[in-house]
């Protein structure tokens, strides 16, 4: 939810909250001064009508309505024990079948010998009509204020926000691998300026790791590189003196071998570490097909040797945004691993489209492991002294680039598809 | 001939020096930054063997002051680090090649007798061993001026074979030296054998005065009979 209408939720949930709460107590208030100014009506009226009476004596019918007030006589000790008494009541005038909301005043007064009870009117609101007013007015005072507050949320909160959002798409522009800091953003609000504050100093934090892990990857192929190319070179320098019975010229053979496997490890480690840490971020159009013939066009003179027949089928030659050193690996890798890991006289299908990279070849001894294929230093066949790590920097260039990679195996054949990502496409 | 090889290592400079000097080289040495300027300004070398991570600096910088004054053609970069960015940076100052470490000796000697032979008067274009003659651009080989009919991998391999004349080549380095850098599967010899094998016969059917033997069974070397 975005910040605007979350905001919007939690005002519109708390205004009518206070609205609700507010709109009781304002009718109560309303309610109370139309009483107390009513009521000072009626006192004076009750006031005029005891004067009139008192001096109007003669009358003798005084048990009359006549206007708003009405008059009857009380024996003494009922009008003793009345005082003036305020009360909302209804009566239903001549001829009118709707009852009248009113509020009545009664007294008693004494005149001469006698004692009398008053009753002054005066009519007052309808209660049903003032709430259902108050309602109304309640809910239209609500719509205005969430349309306000909609106004005011686009036109103020977007103004204000408007450098968050700068900063917002600077971090997803944001490429650890590239030497750029972020740019500045124009902010006179504290938090922004702070928060620009704070990304600089993680982004210069994150890069400092990120460069000393590089370095350290490189250090570590100088450091591991230098003592294996002493030992092949030794080794080689004493094998070319001579002079070596069989037995050593053997064993020193079957060192540099090991040698020779530590040094492909190495590579390939180093390789792999460098895809995760994305250190190959030139990117740029590679078209596949080109690579895929490259690569087929090296190694056919090991397939045909084999006896291996190559089939591509190349309905498409997609052009996808990448490494072309990592592609070139992806490709052969995969190629490679079809020719290496096949019977004498089978076969490979190599598929290019759009949408997908795919090969298949006859296996050699039924299915793998798909679950550990991709796995560092997973071997199908343990006699074959191959470093475990093809197929896991193939899935490190999958992972790099967003790329889908399945294993399966179907009708004696291992198949290996790559979907591109549509966008990278 | 005069080498230069700039390598703070020593035991990997010694090997080097012992591997060069079989090919009858002179070869000089330094071990750091400033005996490498030192000799470098005093000195002409027909062929440099620079390392780039030196004690008291980086030998792209030599390469640099080299390009200067002129003389960076003649240079192979050998250095530990794989990285793309140096291969560019180097190759882009004008050295003529860039070897990563670790390498076969046989590789590194292949590497130097290129340049020695770009370098040579007129460009020589040929790797010539007795009657075998390798047309380097044309990737022709003429025994006795009469051409050989070799496959891609083949004539690699001869290739190779000529510029190592007399020296062991093991198997491991000719797979890399065929196959290229990242070969898996190194160890799969087999297709070695058989190229090998093939290559003999045709060297053998043309008349060819030089003979590719089996050594220890670790790995081969091209003879003059």
């Amino acid at each position: 939810m975005k910040l605007q209408n979350k905001s919007l939720k939690y005002l519109s949930i708390s205004i009518l909250i206070i609205i609700s709460i507010w709109a009781p107590l304002f009718y109560y208030i309303i309610k109370d001064e139309i009483h107390d100014s009513l009521d000072k009506g009626l006192t004076n009226q009750k006031i005029l009508v005891i004067q009139q009476k008192l001096l109007d004596t003669t009358t003798a019918e005084i048990l009359e309505i006549q206007g708003n007030y009405f008059i009857k006589e009380v024996d003494e000790s009922s009008a003793l024990a009345m005082t003036d008494h305020f009360k909302d009541t209804t009566i239903y005038p001549p001829g009118s079948k709707h009852a009248v909301s009113m509020r009545m005043l009664t007294t008693a007064f004494q005149a001469g010998e006698h004692y009398y009870e008053l009753k002054v009117f005066s009519s007052t609101l309808e209660e049903d009509d003032l709430i259902a007013e108050l309602f109304w007015a309640t809910i239209w005072l609500y719509i205005v204020l969430i349309v306000s507050i909609i106004a005011i949320n686009n036109l103020a909160l977007k103004r204000l926000w408007h450098p968050f959002y700068q900063l917002l798409d600077h971090f997803k522009a944001f490429s650890i691998e590239k030497n750029e800091t972020l740019p500045d953003v124009k902010t006179q609000t504290t938090e922004f300026s702070e928060l620009k504050k704070a990304a600089d100093e993680m982004t210069r934090h994150a890069r400092a790791v990120f460069n000393s892990q590089k370095q350290f990857t490189e250090n570590a192929a100088h450091e591991l590189q230098t003592p294996l190319a002493v030992l092949t070179n030794k080794l080689e320098l004493l094998l070319e003196k001579g002079e070596l019975d069989d037995l050593t010229a053997t064993q020193l053979s079957e060192s540099l071998g090991i040698v020779h496997h530590l040094k492909q490890l190495n590579k390939s480690l180093l390789l792999l570490s460098k895809i995760e840490n994305k250190q190959f971020i030139e990117n740029q159009q590679v078209e596949l097909a080109p690579l895929c013939h490259e690569v087929l066009n090296n190694l056919e003179p090991f397939a045909s040797f084999k006896a291996i027949q190559m089939d591509l089928q190349q309905p498409a030659s997609p052009t996808i945004h990448m490494n072309k050193i990592l592609a070139h690996i992806l490709i052969s890798n995969l190629i490679k691993n079809a020719i290496f890991h096949n019977k004498e006289g089978g076969k490979v299908f190599i598929e290019l489209n759009q949408h997908q990279f795919s090969v298949s070849n006859t296996a050699l001894n039924g299915e793998l492991n798909a679950s550990n294929l991709f796995k560092r230093f997973y071997k199908g066949d343990a006699s074959h002294k191959s470093t475990g790590l093809g197929l896991s920097i193939v899935k490190a260039i999958c992972d790099t680039y967003g790329f889908a990679v399945q294993y399966n195996y179907a009708q004696g054949r291992h198949h290996f598809i790559i979907n591109f990502n549509n966008s990278a496409i | 001939m005069k080498i230069l090889v700039i390598e703070d290592e020593p035991d990997l400079l010694a090997a080097i020096k012992t591997s060069l000097e079989k090919e009858a080289y002179i070869v000089e040495s330094a071990g750091d930054f400033a005996s490498a300027s030192e000799k470098l300004g005093i000195y002409t070398y027909d062929c440099i063997l620079l390392d780039i991570m030196l004690p008291g600096g980086s030998g792209l910088d030599l390469l640099a002051s080299l390009k200067e004054a002129d003389k960076s053609e003649n240079v192979i970069i050998v250095s530990a680090k794989d990285s793309l960015d140096d291969k560019i940076n180097g190759l882009g100052l004008g050295a003529d090649d860039y070897l990563t470490k670790p390498f076969h000796l046989a590789e590194l000697t292949a590497r130097v007798k290129a340049v020695l032979r770009r370098k040579q008067l007129g460009g020589k274009n040929s790797v010539d061993v007795n009657n075998v003659s390798l047309l380097v651009e044309e990737r022709q080989v003429m025994v006795d001026d009469v051409p050989m009919s070799l496959n891609r991998k083949e004539f690699d391999l001869l290739h190779y074979f000529l510029l190592n004349k007399s020296r062991l080549i093991t198997r491991e380095s000719l797979a890399e030296h065929v196959w290229g850098d990242n070969i898996d599967q190194a160890d799969n010899f087999d297709f070695i054998y058989y190229q090998i094998k093939n290559l003999r016969k045709k060297l053998q059917a043309a008349a060819a005065e030089v003979e590719i033997q089996a050594v220890y069974g670790v790995g081969y070397k091209l003879i003059t009979p």
